[in-house]
C-alpha cells in the first residue's frame, strides 16, 4: 500500500514491504539531512504537543524545514485554549482545517487514533500514553538495518521498563515482521502487560523473559535499553520500588560480543553509565541522529507520495 | 418452555423472550438491555428453573418493546447459550440463537482510565471488537486494551 495520504497510529497499520520502502527514502535522506530538499515548499506541518519532547518533536521540526515546509504549532498545553477548557477535538479541527497534516502527542492511549478519525489530513503518532510510539519504532529499526544491513535472524535484548514504555510495545510490534529472537530483560515488576504477551504469542513470536542481563548479555546483537517511565506508574510508591532496578555498565557491556550495539531512545536518566557513551558498542546517539533523515522520508512519504 | 409444567408466568402477546440464560445472569442480561423496569413495558423475569439443556437457567420475557437483532445480540457478552424468540400476537415468529457482534460500540466501558474513551469532554464513542469468544476477549479498539467477562461484569456497570 501506498504511504500517500496514510495516517500514522500503529506500527501494525504497516508491513514490511511499507518498512523497505521507508528505510531506502531515509537513506536517500541522509544526504539532505544537513541541507536541504525542496520537496514540501507549499506544505504546513502542525505539530500538536500536549506531552513534553525533545526529540521527536526538533526532529519532526527539522525534518520539516529541510524539506522546504513550514511549522506551526505547540509543546505543552500552557499557551493554547486547552487552558480554557477547550477539547481535543475541537483543537484538532482547527489544526486540521490550518495543515496540511498533522503530529500528535497526548497523554491518554488512542488519542491520536481519535485525532485521526476527526481529521481529514493525515494525522501522525508521535507517542499516545503508554501505548504507541510508530515513528520511534521505525527508527529504531531503521537504525538496526544500517548497522547489521538486516534485522532477521538477530537476537534482540529489551532491557528496562517492559510495562509502560510505549516504544517496547511498538518495536515488539515492528519486529514481529521480522525473525528475531527476543531476550526480554526487566524486574519482575515491570514485565510486559498481557497485551503485549498476547501479541508476541499470536504472532508465535521468540521470546524469553528474565531479570538477569548477564545471562543473557553474550547471547545478543542489540542491546535495547529503556528508561523506567516514571510519569506512567499509577502509584507513586510502585517506582520507589523499582528506581534504580537496572544500570547498564561497562561491566556487563564486556561480557557481550565485540559487535553488540546498544540502542536507547533517549531520555536516559541513570539506566546507562556515562562511561559506556565512549564505548564503541554505543550507538544511541547515532539512532537520535538518525530521527532526521527517517521522518524525512517519512513526511515525504505521506505529503507527497512515492514519486521522488 | 414447551410443557405446561414449566410455565411459571403468562405467555406474553407482542415481545421477546430470552431463553437458555445461564443461572443468574438474568438481572445482567436486563441491565445490559437497558432495561430498569422504570420504563412502563411489562418484564417477566424467571430464575433458577429447570432446564434440559442447562440443568438450570434464567428467562427474560419483555413485552410491548421491540429490540432489534444487534440489540439482542449483545445478550451473547454476557448470556452466551441464550437464544430468543420474537413474539407476535402470541406467536414465535423468528427464533435465533445470539452471537456477539464483531465490533461493538457505545455500550461498553473501557476500564483503563487513561483511554481517549474515557474522556467526559470528548465526542466519542467507546468501540471493542471480538479478539476471541471463547474465552471471551474484547479489545478496546482505541487504546489495545484487553477485556475479559469479568472485566465486563465489573467495569462495564452490569454488577
Amino acid at each position: 500500500m501506498t504511504w500517500f495520504n496514510r495516517d500514522v497510529i500503529g506500527v501494525l497499520d504497516f508491513g514490511r514491504e511499507d518498512f523497505e520502502v521507508l528505510f531506502s527514502e531515509a537513506l536517500n535522506m541522509e544526504k539532505y539531512a544537513k541541507s536541504r530538499l525542496d520537496l514540501l515548499g507549499d506544505k504546513v506541518l502542525a505539530l500538536a504537543f500536549f506531552e513534553p519532547s525533545t526529540r521527536t518533536r526538533l526532529s519532526f521540526e527539522t525534518a520539516m524545514l529541510r524539506l522546504g515546509g513550514r511549522v506551526i504549532g505547540f509543546s505543552g498545553t500552557e499557551a493554547t485554549s486547552m487552558t480554557k477548557g477547550e477539547n481535543l477535538a475541537d483543537t484538532i479541527r482547527m489544526l486540521d482545517a490550518y495543515a496540511n497534516a498533522i503530529v500528535i502527542r497526548h497523554s491518554l492511549e488512542g488519542a491520536a487514533k481519535f485525532a485521526a478519525e476527526i481529521a481529514e489530513s493525515p494525522v501522525i503518532n508521535a507517542g499516545d500514553g503508554s501505548q504507541n510510539h510508530p515513528t520511534q519504532a521505525m527508527l529504531d529499526l531503521y537504525t538496526i538495518w544500517r548497522e547489521f544491513k538486516v534485522i532477521d535472524d538477530l537476537s534482540i535484548g529489551i532491557l528496562g521498563d517492559l510495562r509502560y514504555a510505549r516504544v517496547v510495545n511498538s518495536l515488539i510490534q515492528a519486529l514481529s515482521y521480522y525473525r528475531v529472537k527476543l531476550h526480554l530483560i526487566s524486574p519482575e515488576l515491570l514485565r510486559p502487560r498481557q497485551e503485549l504477551v498476547e501479541f508476541m504469542n499470536s504472532r508465535n513470536m521468540k521470546y524469553d523473559w528474565t531479570d538477569d542481563p548477564y545471562g543473557v548479555i553474550n547471547d545478543l546483537d542489540v542491546l535495547y535499553v529503556v528508561r523506567i517511565q516514571r510519569e506512567r506508574f499509577p502509584d507513586p510508591m510502585e517506582y520507589e520500588k523499582v528506581k534504580g532496578a537496572y544500570k547498564v555498565t561497562p561491566k556487563l557491556i564486556e561480557r557481550g560480543k565485540p559487535s553488540l550495539v546498544i540502542l536507547h531512545p533517549l531520555p536516559r536518566v541513570d539506566e546507562i553509565d556515562f562511561a559506556v557513551d565512549n564505548m564503541p558498542q554505543a550507538r544511541y546517539f547515532k539512532q537520535a541522529s538518525l530521527g532526521v533523515p527517517l521522518r524525512m522520508a517519512l513526511l515525504k512519504l505521506v505529503l507527497a507520495g512515492d514519486k521522488s | 418452555m414447551s410443557s405446561k409444567r414449566e410455565l411459571i408466568i403468562s405467555k406474553i402477546r407482542d415481545g421477546v423472550v430470552i431463553d437458555h440464560i445461564p443461572t443468574g445472569r438474568a438481572l445482567l442480561v436486563l441491565r445490559l438491555l437497558g432495561i430498569s423496569g422504570r420504563e412502563g413495558f411489562r418484564v417477566a423475569l424467571v430464575m433458577n428453573v429447570e432446564s434440559r439443556k442447562l440443568g438450570t437457567k434464567d428467562i427474560v420475557k419483555i413485552e410491548g418493546r421491540e429490540l432489534t437483532k444487534d440489540e439482542l445480540n449483545l445478550v451473547a457478552l454476557v448470556a452466551p447459550t441464550a437464544t430468543v424468540n420474537i413474539i407476535r400476537d402470541y406467536e414465535v415468529v423468528s427464533k435465533f440463537k445470539v452471537a456477539i457482534p464483531d465490533v461493538i460500540e457505545g455500550l461498553l466501558k473501557c476500564k483503563n482510565p487513561r483511554c481517549i474513551t474515557n474522556q467526559q469532554r470528548e465526542p466519542v464513542r467507546s468501540r471493542f471488537r471480538v479478539l476471541s469468544r471463547e474465552p471471551l476477549k474484547l479489545v478496546c479498539d482505541y487504546c489495545g486494551t484487553i477485556h475479559e467477562l469479568n472485566d465486563i461484569e465489573r467495569y462495564f456497570g452490569l454488577t
